[in-house]
């Protein structure tokens, strides 16, 4: 049961700054906890996020067990063709989850 | 002569404000408080934007759950009610009515209750289990329908001695540290209890994001924490008597506006 929402606009002007905000639902149990039974629950946290604008990295984060359960990432990239983003959340256990949105550029 | 227009645009500005705010009704403050006024500006900032609120995660996955079959007889949410696209009317000021009496079991039942009822007796389906990711997934999704609508407990007469209930267990003192909720959430409400400011618990917002939590809860688990807290024994989830606290909770809170799915730290 993987969730993401992401928020941006469907369609920008030539050369407009667009704003992109992601929130993707995940643990982020951090290995340093104790569970119930005393023993230390096993690492599980998103290593890594990136976004590719047709195809160009235009963003890239690398995630650590400091960070919240549920994490918000936030950034801006510049509308230069319509085409799709592509965002990838890569992690523990073999955890990968990718979304696409598609953006419309007007001349 | 471009200052006249200017001057003429912010005049025109400053009339359509003063009509906006001559329509609205006049507020009448009677010292009730959301738990949302004593937060920081940073966390009030998170639960104003649905795309920083991390409870959106489950109102997504409720509506998706929404129009999902379940059960022998194959039916959904859906089935009933209208698609999860419709369902923004069909269920709106559903949670403003919450904890309601049930006929069928003869007491009061919760919003997630009654969502359990539902897949039983209609999809023929298993509970959820209580505070299980799934249920409150569907409760948020329901309860947010109602967001900005006022609390309107019904008036029906079979609640009452429910209702009473509820207000005596409000008051009572209970457990090592024999603490009442009043004598936090009435007679301390806005002081400090270490680092956190005491709200004055109006369930305004459940199910909620809880920071501390790091995930979704419902006021059932909000009510055990704080009964955990005062060193009593919790009633279990789904209990008469969490219930009846909750059934007394809303008539206190009646006419603030639902706020959820709240964020609260």
């Amino acid at each position: 049961m993987a969730r993401a929402l992401i928020t941006m606009p469907a369609t920008a002007k030539r050369g407009e700054i667009v704003e992109i905000r992601t929130l993707i639902a995940h643990p982020m149990e951090t290995g340093y906890r104790a569970g119930d039974d005393g023993q230390l629950l096993p690492r599980n946290i998103l290593r890594r996020f990136s976004c590719r604008y047709d195809g160009e990295l235009v963003f890239s984060a690398e995630l650590f067990p400091a960070v919240a359960a549920n994490p918000y990432l936030t950034f801006c990239t510049i509308a230069t063709v319509s085409g799709t983003l592509e965002f990838t959340w890569e992690g523990d256990r073999g955890f990968a989850q990718t979304e696409r949105v598609a953006l419309t550029v007007a001349a | 002569m471009k200052r006249p227009l200017a001057l003429l645009a912010a005049a025109a500005l400053c009339a359509a404000g003063l009509a906006a705010a001559a329509a609205e009704p006049p507020k009448r403050d009677d010292g009730r408080r959301s738990g949302f006024d004593f937060m920081t500006r940073e966390v009030q900032a998170i639960q104003r934007d649905d795309a920083q609120n991390p409870a959106m995660l489950w109102v997504q996955e409720g509506a998706a759950a929404w129009d999902r079959t379940d059960g022998t007889a194959n039916r959904s949410c859906a089935s009933c009610h209208g698609a999860a696209s419709e369902a923004s009317s069909r269920m709106k000021g559903v949670a403003t009515r919450y904890p309601a009496f049930d006929a069928a079991v003869q007491r009061p039942i919760t919003l997630a209750q009654r969502i359990n009822a539902c897949r039983v007796d209609h999809q023929q389906a298993t509970a959820l289990a209580p505070e299980s990711q799934e249920l409150l997934a569907l409760e948020s999704f329901v309860a947010m329908q109602s967001r900005g609508m006022a609390i309107a407990p019904p008036r029906d007469p079979r609640l009452v001695p429910f209702r009473e209930r509820g207000e005596k267990l409000y008051r009572q003192r209970i457990g090592q540290l024999d603490l009442s909720c009043a004598q936090c959430h009435d007679e301390r409400a806005g002081a400090r209890l270490a680092g956190a400011t005491i709200p004055q618990a109006h369930p305004t917002g459940y199910p909620l994001y809880r920071l501390e939590w790091q995930g979704l809860g419902s006021l059932q688990r909000r009510l055990r924490g704080c009964i955990a807290g005062v060193r009593a024994e919790p009633f279990p989830y789904g209990a008469v008597e969490l219930t009846e606290l909750e059934l007394y909770l809303m008539q206190r809170a009646a006419g603030m506006p639902i706020e959820a799915p709240a964020v609260r730290p």
